[in-house]
């Protein structure tokens, strides 16, 4: 029988892992975001083709979405759409920065079936995760949080991007989960979206990567949506999880306005399979577009095929290579063996990739500030 | 999960796909879903999946393999999958 990991390179039937962000709209503008949210766009799906999106979900057995944004609960028909998601099989798990969960609302959660709260904080303390994700954000979400512990909720999830800043508090992280009786999950920083600008500043340091892979081994039940495949190399011991990229293969996302891209942390032109708009819908996309076809295909070790631990970390993450300018057959920016430093050396400004794909709000200069 | 079902599978008695649990059809068998617990099982062969879909209409495990006409040195095998599947709730006791 050929290794789980190979079939599901081939592609499934149907996603396993569906992101679906609902939004660019955002409260925040978080410095490290995917999507680069702020301005809701004009062309966002309406209720009745995201109801369709759900039914499409439906007949294709997805039998959970991760319902992400912006900020998901902006959306005046959020409360709706999870509704008919949840009813008609398709459980949901959203993840919000907290801000709309009011005590009414935490009670209007706490009342549905077959749902997921992820609250995201980047930092065990308000100094360091306001400075990635803004003022007074982590007073937000521990509020968010107390409102669903006093709504009897149950088990929430927190949901932390590791960063060279926050990569210290892992134990404080656990203890805050602890303390709410909520699952940790910790995922990788990406360089998209935002964090393209960020991510040379704030992604950990090797000797935190070597700290988080032990830090993992030791927990297994810390959730970490197999994002940190490419420690794998540092040890004998592989971390939880399918140890593949499933761009195109097991995961995809679908953005506000129907634009499916191969995983949530490419939303960029050259990673997009179609339009759920588009006739044959999502289905269609998924199952014949050209993109998801070559990405099923067998990829190249390219530069890595010499490198003993290739089987360990299988080169690590696309998203983190393409956005950094690196080939995409090459070593991954953190390959923990040091060739993405290396190689990262060599990779000038100007081969980074542009963004196709922004709604960060405008920045607002001071005056003062622009004049000589 | 009860300590019962992850020790040991009993084979002498009826088991059936636990109510809430949904299979997917996929080139490699099928990719079962739990509602209640949220946890994810790849079958990994279309007799398998056969097998999950019959058991609950037999007495035990054996008279289903029997009824499929599963090769006896299979059956071992078949066991194996059968209790992770079980330790996991993805079975349960008829």
């Amino acid at each position: 029988m050929p290794a789980l990991t190979d079939e599901l390179k081939l592609g499934l039937d149907a996603p396993i892992c569906l992101t679906w962000e609902l939004t660019y709209a955002c409260n925040l503008a978080c410095v490290h975001c995917l999507s680069s949210s702020g301005r809701r766009d004009p062309r966002e799906l309406s209720t009745k083709e995201a109801i369709g999106v759900i039914d499409e979900m439906r007949a294709l057995q997805v039998f959970y979405v991760n319902i992400g944004g912006g900020e998901p609960m902006i959306r005046p028909d959020f409360f709706e759409l999870v509704d008919y998601a949840t009813t008609n099989g398709v459980g949901v798990k959203f993840s919000t920065n907290g801000s709309r969960i009011d005590r009414e609302r935490a009670r209007e959660l706490a009342a549905m079936e077959y749902l997921d709260i992820q609250i995201s904080v980047d930092g065990a303390n308000a100094a360091t995760n306001d400075h990635v994700r803004g003022e007074g954000s982590f007073a937000t979400a521990i509020s968010a949080m107390d409102e669903l512990a006093a709504a009897d909720f149950g088990p929430f999830k927190i949901s932390v991007v590791v960063t060279r800043e926050n990569a210290g508090q892992l134990d404080d992280f656990e203890a805050l989960a602890n303390q709410y009786g909520a699952e940790l999950r910790l995922t990788r920083l990406r360089p998209a979206g935002r964090g393209a600008d960020t991510w040379h500043e704030l992604h950990p340091l090797q000797e935190q990567q070597v700290d988080l892979y032990h830090w993992l081994l030791a927990r297994p039940h810390v959730l970490t949506g197999d994002s940190f495949f490419h420690l794998n190399a540092l040890g004998d011991e592989n971390l939880p999880g399918l140890n593949l990229c499933g761009a195109g293969r097991v995961v995809c996302l679908i953005d506000p306005v129907g634009d499916v891209y191969a995983c949530p942390f490419v939303l960029h032109d050259e990673f997009k399979a179609g339009n759920v708009r588009d006739e044959g819908g999502f289905a269609k996309v998924w199952k014949e577009s050209a993109l998801f076809t070559e990405l099923r295909e067998p990829q190249s070790a390219g530069a890595c095929a010499s490198c003993g631990q290739f089987d360990a970390c299988q080169g690590g993450c696309m998203a983190a290579k393409f956005f950094t300018g690196m080939p995409l057959d090459g070593p991954d920016p953190e390959c923990v063996s040091g060739h993405g430093e290396h190689a990262l050396a060599n990779v000038g400004v100007e081969m980074r990739p542009i963004s196709t794909n922004d709604h960060s709000k405008p920045v607002r200069v001071a005056l003062s500030k622009t004049r000589v | 999960m009860s300590a019962t079902a992850t020790s040991t599978f009993d084979v002498t008695t009826s088991w059936r796909l636990h109510p809430r649990v949904s299979l997917r059809p996929e080139p490699f068998g099928a990719l079962a879903y739990h509602y209640d617990n949220r946890r994810l099982n790849f079958l990994r062969s279309p007799d398998l999946v056969d097998l999950v879909k019959i058991l609950g209409d037999h007495p035990d495990p054996r008279a289903a393999f029997d009824a499929l006409s599963l090769d006896p040195s299979r059956w071992s095998s078949f066991e194996k999958a059968l209790a992770a599947l079980a330790a996991s709730d993805f079975l349960q006791p008829v």
